[in-house]
């Protein structure tokens, strides 16, 4: 600690609001260029099935394809509303 | 066996061809036999930086539709004569380089030099893909900024995917980072991406952190690579680029910023 940074401000700097955008983001871009094409399709059809039954927010569900050796797993993660709130 | 190098980014204007003359000439410099192709067909600007312009007489495309040799489209640098340019055709369109007439061209070039830098353009169409296709390395142009470091990983991801050596399942291309336009002073007040932030997304082997500089707008006016500018700190940091590149332990010298008096005095920074 120095003199200097007494006079510093303390508020949030654009660089870890840069930073945090950024990993969000390439986060994201990285799962969505491996996957295969289909894949959208499948996430939005699925949706409305599970839709039919229960309410489910469009952006409660993800999905994730995985590639082992010699396996590829499909992971479906769907958030259901909670039932005691409402 | 030559090793080809490709200097890549994805995004437009972060130092691409600043950085293919700057470590082309270093490498001759040092002693090894290099030639630099410009892949920008259409918006050639390596021919400019390296002050060959008008002495460009037959390019890349001339050579792939053998209306030339090879010999007749390099030009010979006129600060060192290791250094060969290979320049890109102005007036063709893009689509115009093969990946066949390409291979050919690097396969020829390989008898002669020990490093091919490849220049990519922007973006990531057919000359960025021919750019990198060949690579045995890969020198990721990035500038401390949003949009840059995102393309920087896009460009990550179609190495690894699109390149000769991924589609052969060979060893993949190694990749390096070339952190340009950096001012420390920047980071220091949380207004800039530091080094440690972009290499927590990209994780690369850093090659160098080039800091923002006027000597390489002075370079460019000039027509001589910002390396040779040696007093510059621009130059300075590529010279240390290419000798990490070649092997040697050099020390970041631009990550932390000049301390001014003031800063001396009451420390801090």
């Amino acid at each position: 600690m120095s003199l200097l940074d007494y006079f510093r401000t303390s508020k949030t700097s654009s660089a870890s609001l840069a930073k945090e955008r950024l990993q969000i983001l390439v986060a994201y871009e990285r799962s969505s260029t491996n996957q295969p094409p289909y894949l959208p399709q499948l996430q939005q059809e699925l949706l409305i099935v599970i839709q039919k039954y229960v309410n489910v927010n469009c952006d409660a569900m993800t999905i994730k394809l995985e590639q082992n050796d010699n396996q590829e797993t499909l992971e479906l993660n769907i958030v259901l509303p909670d039932f005691r709130r409402v | 066996m030559a090793r080809i190098i490709v200097v890549t980014s994805g995004k437009g204007g972060v130092g691409k061809t600043t950085t293919s003359a700057a470590i082309s000439m270093g490498l001759a410099k040092k002693g090894h036999k290099t030639v630099v192709i410009d892949f920008d067909v259409g918006l050639r600007n390596l021919d400019l930086i390296m002050g060959c312009e008008r002495r460009v007489v037959y390019d890349i495309i001339n050579v792939i539709n053998e209306e030339a040799s090879l010999n007749q489209a390099l030009i010979k640098d006129k600060n060192c004569n290791l250094l060969s340019i290979l320049p890109a055709s102005q007036t063709r369109n893009k689509d115009a380089l093969t990946q066949e007439g390409v291979g050919k061209i690097l396969e020829e070039l390989s008898k002669e030099f020990k490093y091919i830098v490849c220049d990519s353009p922007a973006g990531i169409e057919q000359g960025a893909h021919l750019a990198m296709y060949f690579a045995d390395d890969a020198f990721i142009v990035t500038n401390p900024e949003v949009s840059s470091v995102r393309d920087s990983d896009r460009i990550l991801g179609l190495l690894s995917s699109k390149s000769q050596r991924a589609e052969k399942n060979e060893e993949p291309i190694k990749e390096y980072l070339i952190l340009t336009r950096y001012a420390p002073e920047r980071v220091k007040s949380g207004e800039m991406l530091s080094l440690d932030d972009v290499q927590d997304i990209l994780s690369l082997d850093l090659l160098g952190v080039i800091p923002e500089s006027k000597s390489v707008l002075t370079a460019s006016n000039s027509g001589n690579p910002v390396i040779l500018d040696e007093k510059s700190d621009a130059g300075q940091a590529y010279g240390d680029i290419v000798a990490r590149y070649l092997g040697e332990t050099r020390p970041h010298r631009f990550i932390e910023g000049k301390k001014g008096l003031f800063r001396k005095l009451f420390g801090g920074g």
